[in-house]
């Protein structure tokens, strides 16, 4: 089960700026629970158990194992995993909110396992921020003082805080409630004041743990919405935490998958719907709508000689739901092009397999 | 203990029916050898008599009392304690209720206490409990018991403040620490186990009869409530709020001074409701060391039978009761209506609180300057007629009740209590210490059993064996019927709503009395016998139990009941098949409960001729040459308390296992 970080370069909706320096960069990551937890990432031997058998051999429990990832500036970066595959644990490691055990944890190009407790306060008041599952508010204070907490905590002056905090709430659409308190609000406009609380320090990173998990289905898309909205409008990095495979294709940018403390499969979520790195993720993607995940780049087939040449041109990043209507149109295959260059092409039988095997579940 | 437990673990299902039966066998086996041995080796020792450990004790007490301004340990640590305590509580008593400075009155007097109490209650509470407030303190100067109540209250408060000015910075500490708290938790354990009025004793020895002793004893049984509530206060604000606090950046102060201490206001203010009361619980019973005040009142009183004296007073202890408990909890749930109720009224508060400061302060002013203000006026007319109502009643009671009220009486004591307690204490010593080891390894396990040896073997050691036997056979009958009355309505509230509602609050309120006022009405019904003691033990245990059962019930799952419903169950089988052994624990920890409080009751019952280990210690305090004896006895009594409460405790863990 070795994790598989498929490249597939060039790909629709990339951050602009990828120019190759990562915000955070993750190496051989480890957090281990339990007596002497040092010694499991140092030993050989222990790291090649299976969390059950490292149980019964040590009473250790390995809730992050060997974890390595980079996040690109502006990006949204989505850990999956089911509940118990360490992926809070992995997201509190990386503000150092549970200690790691062992790894590397470069943020712009600092360790910060390295950082004391100041620099580390420090980095958590300008650079990152984070949203909880449960909220995390404070009842006796109103949304305005909540969302103006952390900059309250950096010692900025009464009014300045709550001027830059009255613009955030704003910003979330929470304006004529700000002085409220969180108990009269819905779970989802609670949340909100969440996002607000992370945004109104201005940082460059925002984590995410799992935060919708605790909402109405019909509110979880609108927030995911006001995430999509928000992260157009600010365009901050961004490491989300979720279970809902949905949700991490609908916002990931990219999507780490974990299991049981490793990481299965990291890449985009058409890697991941088209090239599963192994039955755990095929398993996972199977009842995902195709169509609206794989791009022409994953159905095409090269051109062979009778193929007729002079059907239309579409570039190979176009999803798959959004060709079909174009395709199916032409009477003659669809030409997927790229800089100028043919690279294969697609008919209405590639098409309607993947349309049709949806239903099939295939 | 964790393996033994898991070891037995695939063992239970054989283990649960023998050990009904190990039970049975050795309460038979008991019976035979009692019927052998009756009589003989029963270690009994007449009032007067005492053995060579009471002399040691006694002649402990002498050279303390000896030494007591040569030794350094007393020099400079008991008597420095002693000494600030004592000037604490001689300061407030001169602002509230002793004469001083060469003024024939204290420096406030009751227009400017009354005028206090309501201020402070409205600006901790509201205007309702400002209203009961003052209400209950002009009742209180109209019963003639005003210096007597201010006494008191003089107790109560600097005992609570002393107390807090440990309690609360502690709890905070066990609540940040886990460490702390594993610390404390079994010293807090202990102290509340240990039956109330027991440290009496040992304390006098250091510090002397009087005020000083007494606010230590009561700092002692306040504290931990207010240290538990605090620690757990703490505890319970959510790890993702903390986590949320760190995520951006909170030092560990700010954390602690933003968020923890602001999320745990409202519960740590419970705590010092809870502190309050039992500070003022400890301050009555106090009264055994010579604490002046209210309870001072009811001591007497008790003990030359004067029935309608003790009612009155008890009647101001009550009402003293009430107003501290109301304006506690006012207090408490301030917070958030203030908070809620709008800018506007916030607004127009401060300069009210302004206003009925200066008002506050006049009244003060007056007090300390007129006589009319100072000395509260009228001879306590109402308090002498509510004493000879309570009188009339009592008398008319006797008279017309008497047939009832014996019988009911005589039927107890002759039907259950007289046979068990021949049992127990004309049964041989070893006998009975076999008895109670076995049934506490059966029961609670090895460790139990230990427990149960160990506290044996001191128990005979104490020399008053005999007492401690009469003593047990009382607190185990009042235990048998406090669970009687636990059960049934215990069920009752837990499978009704309404019924809930009704009993509740009266239950909340009967926890709140100070247990000495359960003494007087029953004295006036039974007289001074043995079974007043264990009914106003039962009055005093009940609700304990009540409440605990009636939470059990409640917590059943609603579907395993409606599961069992609609299997065709009626209202007794889902009762006795479902409800009662889902909520096992419930019953063990309510027993737990129920004996600790009734022992508890024991020095109080003592009073009103409880005989026995009570009578003991309540002699000690009086006569010089008994105090040895009076400090075996209260050492039985902590004895016989750590043996079941362990025994309890481990059977209750048993059975949630």
């Amino acid at each position: 089960m070795t994790p598989t970080q498929t490249e597939v370069p060039q790909r629709r909706g990339m951050p602009q700026d990828s120019d190759g320096t990562p915000v955070i960069s993750v190496r051989r990551l480890w957090k281990v629970f339990g007596p002497k937890a040092d010694r499991v990432p140092e030993s050989e031997e222990l790291c090649g158990l299976t969390r059950r058998e490292l149980m019964d051999r040590t009473g250790c429990t390995a809730a992050v194992r060997d974890v390595n990832f980079d996040v690109r500036k502006g990006e949204v970066f989505v850990v999956m995993g089911l509940s118990g595959s360490g992926k809070s644990t992995l997201v509190r490691c990386l503000t150092r909110l549970i200690e790691p055990t062992a790894g590397e944890l470069v943020f712009e190009g600092e360790d910060i396992r390295d950082a004391d407790g100041r620099r580390l306060r420090d980095l958590r008041r300008r650079k990152f921020s984070m949203v909880f599952q449960h909220f995390g508010l404070l009842p006796h204070r109103r949304v305005v003082d909540n969302v103006a907490f952390g900059l309250e905590i950096r010692g900025m002056s009464k009014a300045e805080r709550t001027k830059q905090a009255l613009e955030v709430v704003e910003l979330v659409g929470l304006a004529g409630y700000e002085n409220s308190y969180p108990d009269q609000l819905s779970g989802g406009m609670q949340q909100r004041v969440g996002l607000a609380r992370a945004l109104a320090g201005d940082p460059d990173v925002l984590f995410f743990d799992e935060p919708f998990s605790a909402l109405d289905p019909l509110i979880r898309r609108d927030m995911q919405n006001e995430v999509i909205r928000l992260h157009h409008e600010v365009g901050k990095t961004m490491v989300f935490i979720t279970h809902d495979l949905s949700e991490a294709l609908k916002l990931g940018d990219r999507i780490l998958i974990m299991r049981d403390g490793k990481m299965v499969q990291c890449g985009t979520g058409d890697e991941l719907v088209g090239a599963p790195a192994d039955d755990y993720v095929r398993e996972f993607v199977k009842d995902v709508p195709r169509g609206d995940v794989l791009t022409l780049r994953w159905i095409m087939r090269p051109a062979e000689p009778d193929d007729a040449l002079d059907g239309p041109e579409l570039g190979p990043d176009v999803v798959v739901k959004e060709a079909t209507r174009a395709v199916l149109a032409a009477d003659k295959p669809v030409k997927v092009v790229e800089n100028g260059e043919l690279l294969g092409i697609v008919g209405d039988e590639e098409i309607l397999a993947v349309v049709a095997g949806q239903e099939g579940g295939a | 203990m964790a393996v033994a437990l898991e070891k037995s673990a695939p063992l239970t299902g054989v283990r649960k029916i023998s050990r009904r039966a190990v039970v049975a066998a050795i309460l038979v086996a008991w019976l035979v050898l009692f019927a052998i041995f009756r009589g003989k080796q029963t270690l009994t020792l007449a009032a007067a008599d005492l053995t060579d450990v009471h002399r040691w004790f006694n002649d402990v007490n002498d050279s303390i009392g000896a030494n007591r301004n040569s030794n350094p340990l007393f020099l400079y640590f008991f008597n420095e304690i002693r000494l600030v305590i004592d000037n604490l509580v001689t300061f407030i008593q001169d602002l509230i209720s002793q004469p001083s400075a060469g003024r024939p009155v204290p420096q406030i007097g009751w227009l400017g206490v009354v005028g206090i109490a309501g201020y402070v209650s409205w600006a901790v509470g509201n205007w309702r409990v400002a209203l009961l407030a003052v209400a209950g303190f002009t009742f209180l100067g109209l019963q003639g018991l005003w210096q007597e109540s201010m006494d008191t209250l003089a107790l109560t408060v600097s005992a609570v403040f002393v107390a807090l000015l440990f309690a609360i910075p502690l709890g905070v500490w066990a609540g940040l620490s886990d460490r702390v708290n594993r610390i404390l938790t079994p010293f807090l354990d202990f102290m509340q186990t240990m039956p109330t009025f027991v440290y009496l004793a040992p304390l006098t020895l250091f510090f002397l009869i009087g005020g000083a002793s007494a606010t230590i004893a009561t700092v002692i049984y306040a504290a931990p409530p207010a240290i538990r509530i605090t620690a757990h206060a703490i505890r319970s604000v959510p790890e993702t709020t903390v986590e949320a606090a760190d995520s951006l950046g909170a030092t560990r102060r700010q954390a602690l001074l933003k968020v923890l201490l602001p999320m745990s206001k409202r519960t740590v203010v419970m705590g010092v409701n809870q502190s309050i009361m039992a500070a003022l619980a400890m301050v009555t019973i106090a009264a055994l060391i010579d604490a002046p005040g209210l309870g001072k009142t009811v001591v007497q009183a008790l003990q030359s039978l004067d029935v309608g004296t003790a009612f009155n007073a008890g009647l101001a202890i009550v009402v003293m009761a009430i107003v501290l408990d109301r304006v506690t909890t006012a207090a408490s749930a301030r917070e958030e209506a203030a908070r809620r109720s709008g800018s506007r009224f916030l607004t127009w508060r401060r300069p009210l609180l302004a206003a009925g400061g200066v008002v506050t302060a006049v009244l003060v002013y007056l007090s300390h300057t007129y006589v009319w203000a100072a000395e509260f006026p009228g001879e306590g007319g109402i308090g002498s007629s509510i004493a000879s109502t309570a009188d009339t009643a009592t008398t008319w009671a006797q008279d017309n009740l008497s047939g009832i009220t014996n019988a009911f009486r005589d039927g107890i004591t002759t039907g259950l209590l007289n046979p068990f307690q021949s049992l127990l204490t004309d049964s041989p010593w070893w006998l009975v210490g076999v008895v109670l080891i076995a049934l506490g390894a059966v029961l609670g396990g090895w460790r139990a059993g230990a427990t149960a040896a160990v506290c044996v073997g001191l128990l005979v050691g104490t020399g008053v064996w005999s007492d401690a036997m009469t003593t047990l056979a009382s607190t185990v009958v009042a235990t048998v019927l406090v669970m009687v009355l636990g059960v049934v309505f215990g069920v009752w509230m837990g499978r009704s709503l309404l019924v809930d509602r009704m009993l509740r609050p009266t239950l909340d309120a009967a926890q709140v009395m100070p247990p000495f006022v359960y003494l007087v009405p029953f004295l006036a019904l039974f007289g001074a016998t043995r079974f007043t003691a264990i009914v106003a033990a039962i009055v005093y245990a009940a609700p304990v139990a009540i409440k605990i059962i009636a939470d059990g019930v409640r917590a059943v799952p609603e579907t395993t009941v409606e599961a069992a419903t609609s299997t065709g169950c009626n209202t007794w089988q889902i009762i006795t098949k479902v409800q009662l052994p889902m909520s096992r624990s419930a019953l063990t920890l309510a027993t737990n409960q129920g004996l600790i409080y009734v022992l508890s009751m024991v020095v109080v019952g003592g009073l009103v001729g409880a005989g026995a280990l009570g009578y003991d210690v309540v002699a000690g305090f009086s006569q010089g040459q008994l105090y040895g004896k009076g400090l075996a006895a209260g050492l039985a009594i902590v004895l016989l308390g750590v043996m079941f409460d362990r025994i309890t405790q481990a059977a209750a863990r048993r059975v949630s296992a």
